[in-house]
This record gives structure tokens, C-alpha cells and sequence, in this order.
């Protein structure tokens, strides 16, 4: 917690819940009668509501992505080093928009939520949600808001998906698409990242096929271990190397199968924390979205096809270490908007932290994100 | 706006789509955008000049030309590719070269010629690599490493089948001299050629 607030905070925030009441058709063919979302906004729109910038999450996100909710908070929102006033988001002069996604367990309607159907929470007959949805879901969360045209959507990893997805879905309603560490599709590999993390929960016998929420238990080990593997994956060989090498928690092998490696320890950590504040059932959903993602798809695979439907500008970046969304993924979306002669721009980043580097302010990623959403706001005259 | 470049751009036809290699700080592609309602691309591997791109509003691309080369790149799908003052520095010039008319249906190079007189008499009288306003590094430590005169450069596209369009030269200060158009490969400090394949104008 921060004893007295930094001068380029947010301040305390307090989200918002706002309810759509009209049906939303989803990709799956089912649709929901109603929804929440969960939304904190910083900063102020202008008059004619040109200034807006929709932040999207990735995975394991939410609508809190800057400044405090109190001041006992132990830490800010999950991208403040990027959102404040002076910062590469600069709230004193764009009106930033931050929510909790479909599906997601912040608050926004997802499978801990009540079907009004039943009377219970919907678990596993929450329909399966795609980037499309989210972005469907975003739209009418600008209309809404009064946002015709977003001067950028910004987003990493799954983020930047969301980002991309907005440049198809709706060509005319942003300037701009800030896309951080993403990826076209995900590879083989990835998906068997997920897969290894979905069994993990699905196998726990306190899932109870989805509907633990009945039985007031959570499947805490399987959520546990889809996080570690996750977590895994966000980082770097380097970085972990350097964190915590071969360091022991004490000072001797035990000849047991206790967590004796530091690192051991790290994961098992971060594991148990997210199992206790992350619900299951949307681990599930968030990793499927992923899965799903391939905006080539309904264009032969042609990515650049695909493309020619974006009228936005496009900044793409990459990390140097991301082996998760290596460079090279960022580099293929690149290519097919130069293909589409879309209007992009693209730099690889050199950081040690693997695909976590999109989180964490290095002078060249801060340089570039100021330089660029500088001229979107001189563009929109914010 | 650098002379040479204010040449270049009365080449560029309004609404070109256009690939600059080494786009630097994308003075001319900013320009040629405002200007012309040129659209297109700056290559660039220069950290700052990326940044500097990114805050202007030109489109670039961080690519390193020597080890990454321009497969990403479609066949003719630009109508102009831009070079200046980097040709000397790249690691294989003559398939930069290839490369430029592989997605473009002409290209513009500009390049130091290492047989203008001053560099010719430095050699001559010092019997040292020559040092110049244009060329300012030792040898030992010069991205320039492909130097070559005006004649080499011809040679080499007759070599290829190139056919050279248009070419100007300038000096240091990139003006335009008539005497330097009198004997340009003794007098002219810089060139500007316009080039393209041989078969297209057949």
C-alpha cells in the first residue's frame, strides 16, 4: 500500500457495474439474455468524445487496471506502470476504459454468475466465449459510454487479440490498435500449454464436472497447477535462471519431494495465491478463447486477407525473450498487414522477462508507447 | 529538406505505394505523405530513429536488411523502393539490389562515389583511406563497407540488366552543380540513380 499516492497514480478508483439488458448472440450460437460488465474508467472524456482508449486484459486480467481501490491496497491495478498521468497512457489526457470481460470472475457476468434460468450459478452451461464476443460486448460498452470511435485499443497477449479483433469487427469505430505481444493464432504448442492447464482443473476431484460452486468447494489443486504451468510460460529461462537459479530454501538436499528449489517454492506460491482469487470454470473459458482465436480463418487462412478489412493504424510489439508469442508470431501479423497495406508499425523489444515483459517498463518499450499514443493524441487533439 | 531528397521526391509519382529502406528519422516518407498522398513503409534498425518514425506518423518497421533480407516482402508490391546512403553499408549490395526490383517496379539509390576527385587526391597525395565530410570514419570501423564509384555501380546494373532511368549527382552539400553533370564520376560527391529492370520496358 502506498502511504501517500505517486504523483503519476490514478488515484483511488472505484469500478462501476453496468447492465446491458438486451440478449447478446454469441459465436457459439447461444446467446445471453442479459448482461454486467465491470468497468473503471480514468481521466475525462472531451467534448466530442474522441479520446477515448479501450483497454483490453489478457488472461488472468481484470477491470482494475490502474490506481487503487484503497489506500490499504497492497498493490495498484495490473498495467499502472503504463496508465496514469505523464505515463505512456497519459490520463490527463485520454478518457481510458478498463473492463472485466465476459466470462471473467471480476464481476462481469461469467460462469459464477446466477442463470436466471435456473436460480443458480451457470459453472458449465456458461456458453463458451470467443474474442469476437468480447468484442462484440466492448461495443455496445462504447456505445454505452458514448464512444463512436476509440482513438486506440490497447491490449496484450490475449489483449492484443482483442485489439486485432477490433480492427475486423468493427473497421470504422478505432483510430488506432496497440497490439503487445500477441500472436495471428496460437500454435500446437500452445494449445497444449492450455490443455495441460484445463486437465489440470477438469481431473480435480473438487470440480465436480464445473458445478463446484453447488457443493461450496473449489478445485484449488487443479487451478494450482494450471497456473504453474501457465506461469511457466510467462517467463523467460533468463529470468527465472536469474531470479532463482538452483538456489535452495535451505541449505542442504532433504531427499524428499518437498518444494526444496526456490523456484519450487515461487510456483507453488503463485499457484495457491491465483487458485484462491481466480475461479476455475473461467481458467477454462479464457483458455479456450485463446484457442480459438484465428481471425484467418473465415478468410481462406489468409491472414492478409483478412487484414484488408482494417482501416486502423496498427503498432505491434514484440519481446525479444517471449517464447510463448515469440517475435517471429508478431512479425507474421506484421507481414500480412504490409501485404493488406495497412498502415503499422513494428518493433522488437530486448527485455530478459519473457512473455511478462509486456507488463514491466523498460526506457525503449515506455519511449516508443509515449512516442506513439503522443501523436494519437495530438491526431484527436487530446 | 536535403536536396538529394527534394530530387527523389520529384520522382515519386502522387499516390505511389513506396518501401524505404533505412528510412532514418522518415523525413521523406513523412513528407511524401503529406505531400503526395504517398502510402508505404521505412525499414529501419536504428532504435531512436524508430521511435522518432513512430512519433511522426510514419509507418516503420523494425528490420535489419543483412540478416533478415526482404523475403516478408511481396513481388512488386510497391511502386517505388528507396535506398539512400545505405547501399554501401549493406553486407551483399547487388542482391539489395535484386531484392529492390523484386518488390518494386523502380528503384532509387543514392550513394558516396569513392572516385570523386578529393577522395581520389587524398589517396593519391596521402596514401591513406580516404577521410571525408561525406566519409567520416577510419577503415577499420565504418559502416560503409561497399564503396564503390559511379562506374561500378553502371557496371553492375548493366551486369544485372538494369536500366538506369534517371541519374543525378550532387555534391556534399547535396546541391546540384552543373559541372559536377560534366564528368560526374571525377566530380560528383553523390549520386541519385533511378533504376529499373530491363525486361519491364521491352
Amino acid at each position: 500500500m502506498p502511504d501517500s499516492l505517486p504523483p503519476d497514480s490514478v488515484g483511488v478508483v472505484t469500478p462501476e457495474t453496468l447492465h446491458f439488458n438486451a440478449p447478446i448472440k454469441l459465436t457459439c450460437g447461444q446467446a445471453l439474455p442479459a448482461f454486467d460488465l465491470v468497468v473503471e474508467t480514468y481521466g475525462t472524456l472531451n467534448s466530442d468524445a474522441s479520446n477515448a482508449i479501450l483497454i483490453c486484459h489478457a488472461l488472468s486480467g481484470d477491470h482494475h487496471a490502474a490506481g487503487y481501490h484503497s489506500m490499504t491496497d497492497r498493490k495498484p491495478g495490473w498495467w499502472d506502470s503504463c496508465i496514469g498521468p505523464g505515463k505512456p497512457i497519459d490520463t490527463s489526457r485520454f478518457f481510458v476504459v478498463s473492463l472485466n470481460n465476459l466470462g471473467g470472475c471480476n464481476g462481469s457476468t461469467g460462469p459464477c454468475s446466477i442463470n436466471p434460468e435456473t436460480g443458480k450459478a451457470y459453472g458449465p452451461d456458461f456458453p463458451v466465449i470467443t474474442v469476437q464476443d468480447w468484442v462484440q460486448s466492448q461495443a455496445l460498452l462504447a456505445d454505452r459510454l458514448g464512444i463512436d470511435c476509440w482513438a486506440a485499443v490497447v491490449g496484450g497477449s490475449l489483449g492484443g487479440m482483442q485489439a486485432l479483433q477490433w480492427s475486423l469487427s468493427y473497421p470504422d469505430r478505432l483510430r488506432h490498435a496497440v497490439v503487445i505481444a500477441s500472436t495471428p493464432r496460437l500454435t500446437a504448442q500452445n494449445i497444449a500449454f492450455n490443455e495441460v492447464a484445463r486437465k489440470a482443473i477438469i481431473s480435480d476431484p473438487e470440480f465436480h464436472g464445473g458445478r463446484y460452486y453447488d457443493t461450496h468447494v473449489i478445485p484449488q489443486q487443479g487451478l494450482m497447477l494450471a497456473r504453474m504451468v501457465g506461469h511457466i510460460t510467462y517467463l523467460s529461462d533468463a529470468s527465472m535462471g536469474e531470479k532463482f537459479g538452483r538456489e535452495l530454501r535451505e541449505q542442504a538436499y532433504k531427499f524428499g519431494y518437498d518444494a526444496e528449489f526456490q523456484v519450487e517454492s515461487y510456483l507453488r506460491y503463485q499457484g495457491e495465491r491465483f487458485s484462491e482469487s481466480f475461479d476455475a470454470n473461467t481458467y477454462l473459458l479464457m483458455t479456450r478463447a485463446l484457442d480459438y482465436f484465428d481471425p484467418a480463418y473465415e478468410f481462406d487462412n489468409d491472414l492478409a486477407k483478412a487484414f484488408g478489412q482494417a482501416r486502423c493504424e496498427f503498432l505491434v510489439l514484440s519481446f525479444s525473450t517471449d517464447w510463448r508469442f515469440t517475435p517471429k508470431r508478431s512479425e507474421e501479423l506484421v507481414n500480412a498487414m504490409i501485404a493488406a497495406r495497412c498502415r503499422v508499425s513494428y518493433a522488437e523489444i530486448d527485455a530478459p522477462w519473457g512473455h511478462d515483459a509486456f507488463l514491466i517498463p523498460t526506457p525503449r518499450y515506455t519511449d516508443i508507447f509515449t512516442s506513439y499514443l503522443d501523436r494519437v493524441g495530438r491526431e484527436v487533439s487530446a | 529538406m536535403r536536396t538529394d531528397l527534394s530530387i527523389i521526391e520529384r520522382w515519386i509519382k502522387p499516390g505511389s505505394h513506396v518501401l524505404d529502406l533505412g528510412c532514418g528519422e522518415g523525413i521523406l516518407l513523412d513528407y511524401l505523405q503529406r505531400e503526395k498522398q504517398v502510402t508505404g513503409f521505412g525499414l529501419e534498425i536504428n532504435q531512436e530513429h524508430i521511435t522518432t518514425c513512430m512519433a511522426r506518423g510514419v509507418s516503420v518497421i523494425e528490420q535489419n536488411l543483412d540478416t533478415q533480407g526482404l523475403g516478408n516482402f511481396e513481388d512488386q508490391s510497391f511502386d517505388v523502393v528507396l535506398m539512400t546512403q545505405a547501399l554501401q553499408a549493406v553486407r551483399r549490395p547487388d542482391l539489395v539490389l535484386d531484392e529492390m526490383l523484386r518488390l518494386g517496379r523502380e528503384g532509387i539509390v543514392t550513394f558516396p562515389n569513392f572516385a570523386y576527385w578529393r577522395l581520389r587526391w587524398y589517396l593519391m597525395h596521402k596514401g591513406r583511406m580516404p577521410e571525408s565530410e561525406t566519409l567520416p570514419y577510419k577503415w577499420y570501423n565504418t559502416p560503409n563497407i561497399h564503396l564503390c564509384t559511379f562506374k561500378d555501380f553502371e557496371a553492375l546494373c548493366q551486369r544485372r540488366n538494369f536500366r538506369i532511368k534517371n541519374r543525378t549527382v550532387v555534391d556534399g552539400e547535396h546541391q546540384d552543380h552543373w559541372f559536377s553533370r560534366l564528368w560526374p564520376n571525377m566530380l560528383g560527391q553523390i549520386a541519385i540513380y533511378r533504376i529499373t529492370r530491363e525486361e519491364e520496358e521491352l
